[in-house]
């Protein structure tokens, strides 16, 4: 029995996304933006700014700190609009199978096929600058890999006996997809938010460097757009784009760490494992007879 | 009767693309032309130009007929900055977007596979350690910022390479040394990031094929570690590597714009940069419809190749 070790890297990764998380809310309460802090004008690293100043003489490491809460609000944001239309998708797909599966389906291989960067660039371009527009253009490009991961799930399970036997039951299909389907899925939901999470960070910062990132606030993909814009390359003022490309790829890889093993760890205590509790009809429920033992 | 399934999917995909494009340019609520040149230097003369290009001041139906007409004889409007038909502007852009993912593609492959397959024989060991962290961290990096970094290191404080463009020359001279000079920044910037998949991918396959039964024999037969490694387990773990190739294309485009925005390559991907800053919606626009269509089409020819050289789906 291996136990819970292979979930150690998913959980040290989720408890750093949780610290960062509790960081970004908190940082901005206790700061505002770090304007006052004039410094030299694009000073490389000193021991007073480990990470270099900008080009007006603010610290870049505190921008960075300062930027993580808008970065992370934008990148939250789009990974749980992503979510609900890619679990409403495939939990639908899946559950409902027959012509709403097929149309779904082929909607879904289709916006999948597409290339994702074009489309979002498109898509935030036409609805205009702004939290909300940027966070929907990310969404609508990174929606479809969790409407089919979780199709499949669902599809998995609907032809596991105990469905059958709610079915026979009489269990209707709101009871059947929260009370047995629902569990079934959410790890690969947990998985599908952890990836999302790191797609949405590269992309907001991408979609930032064309110009289409939310300029009311600071981002980290922002800083690296302003840090191209005043020439930083050709200056050689190398440490204005160290620090906030080296937050947006520490993030992006402990959101892969941990859905990479929280994937692993899943594979190996199958649905209804770990981390979940007993699916409901296995604790004898009011409306049902007592659910046969697990054999 | 399978190629006439894949021709009817991929006809619907082009169609979807084809709405799409309209959707996007023509019936979203709020104005798709102010939004794109909000807070920028525009006459309300060019507004209006930009509108009428569109059609923008039709009746819906009609809208969507005329730009469906216009798009049948190729007529995709004409740029506001540069006074040209957009359509002659993506086609001399196609040949450098090619030449960058296509010799990008080659080198991510082939450092995929050596990295991957050393990694994979022996895991845990200290070169899978080593090599697959690299693969995360770099495909943990964001595409663009790579690239400056790059720029700043070999191009700017070393002096290597050239940091912009395809060619030293304004006119179009120089020759294929030049741009294979230049070719460099962008295509390695581009393999870094693609390379990881491969490498991760191949990694689990051939650590997968390690133990099989016929690795065994071939073993037991007393052949040599690397002929047992690259004639028996790796052919093996290829399936999976070579679909993800194929099918890799919508990633492998969406690196190339950024790529060549950073590098003023001068491929689509720039040129979709340079639609943005116009601000140039006609340009969006086309270069918008030629990635999607393009990738979409690539997708239904990759269907097609995979399931030709399948040799395990002979039945269906």
């Amino acid at each position: 029995m291996t136990g819970w070790r292979p979930l150690l890297p998913a959980a040290a990764a989720g408890t750093t996304l949780t610290a960062l998380g509790l960081l970004s809310l908190t940082v901005p309460a206790a700061r505002t933006l770090p304007g006052n802090a004039s410094g030299p004008h694009l000073a490389p690293p000193s021991a007073r700014y480990p990470f270099g100043t900008t080009d007006t003489g603010l610290s870049v490491l505190d921008l960075v700190v300062f930027g993580a809460h808008r970065t992370l609000i934008i990148a939250a944001l789009s990974t749980a609009l992503a979510l609900g239309v890619g679990t409403a998708t495939g939990v639908l797909a899946g559950h409902f199978q027959g012509w709403p599966d097929r149309v779904l389906s082929r909607f879904t291989q289709w916006v999948l096929v597409l290339p994702q960067l074009p489309l979002a660039i498109t898509i935030a371009a036409v609805l205009g600058p702004g939290l909300a527009q940027l966070s929907l253009a990310i969404a609508l490009a990174y929606w479809p890999a969790t409407a089919r991961v979780v199709r499949a799930a669902v599809v998995a399970t609907e032809s596991l006996p105990h469905l059958e036997r709610a079915r026979a039951l009489g269990a209707g299909h709101w009871r059947q997809i929260r009370v047995h389907t629902w569990p079934a899925v959410l790890p690969v939901v947990i998985t599908c938010t952890t990836l999302t999470l790191g797609n949405a960070l590269l992309s907001e910062a991408t979609l930032s460097f064309f110009g289409l990132g939310d300029t009311t606030s600071v981002t980290w993909g922002g800083m690296l757009q302003d840090a191209s814009g005043i020439g930083a390359i050709t200056a050689g003022a190398w440490w204005y784009l160290l620090a906030p490309g080296l937050a947006i790829t520490l993030v992006v890889m402990v959101c892969s760490i941990a859905g990479r093993s929280t994937e692993a760890a899943l594979g190996r205590h199958q649905a209804h494992g770990l981390l979940l509790r007993r699916p409901r009809w296995r604790r004898s429920a009011a409306g049902e007879p007592a659910g046969p033992e697990p054999v | 009767m399978r190629a006439a399934r894949v021709a009817g999917t991929l006809l619907a995909r082009l169609t979807g693309v084809l709405f799409l494009g309209f959707a996007l340019f023509h019936l979203l609520p709020g104005d798709p032309v102010s939004a794109l040149t909000r807070g920028r230097p525009v006459t309300t003369e060019d507004l209006a130009t930009i509108r009428a290009g569109f059609g923008l001041d039709l009746p819906l139906w009609k809208q969507f007929t005329s730009y469906v007409t216009a798009l049948a004889h190729g007529d995709l409007g004409t740029s506001l900055a540069a006074h040209r038909p957009v359509a002659d502007m993506l086609a001399e852009r196609i040949g450098p977007t090619l030449l960058l993912t296509v010799s990008a593609t080659v080198l991510s492959v082939t450092v995929g596979i050596a990295t991957g397959v050393a990694a994979g024989w022996r895991p845990r060991g200290i070169g899978d350690r080593v090599g697959t962290g690299a693969a995360i961290v770099l495909w943990s990096a964001p595409t663009f910022w790579l690239g400056m970094l790059l720029m700043a290191i070999l191009g700017v404080a070393a002096g290597l390479f050239p940091i912009a463009g395809m060619r030293s020359t304004e006119s179009g001279g120089g020759g294929v040394l030049d741009v294979a000079h230049h070719l460099v920044l962008p295509c390695i910037t581009l393999a870094a990031v693609q390379y990881a998949q491969y490498h991760l991918l191949i990694r689990s396959a051939v650590a997968a094929e390690r133990h099989a039964v016929y690795v065994t024999l071939a073993r037991a037969k007393g052949l040599p570690d690397a002929l047992v490694r690259w004639r028996h387990a790796v052919p093996n773990a290829m399936a999976p590597t070579l679909s993800l190739v194929l099918t890799n294309l919508g990633f492998v485009v969406s690196g190339a714009v950024t790529v060549e925005a950073v590098f003023s390559w001068p491929g689509l991907g720039d040129l979709t940069f340079e639609a943005l800053r116009g601000p140039d919606p006609p340009v969006l626009h086309g270069t918008f419809l030629l990635l999607c269509g393009s990738v979409v089409t690539a997708d239904a020819i990759a269907d097609v190749v995979l399931r030709r050289f399948d040799r395990r789906g002979g039945t269906t």
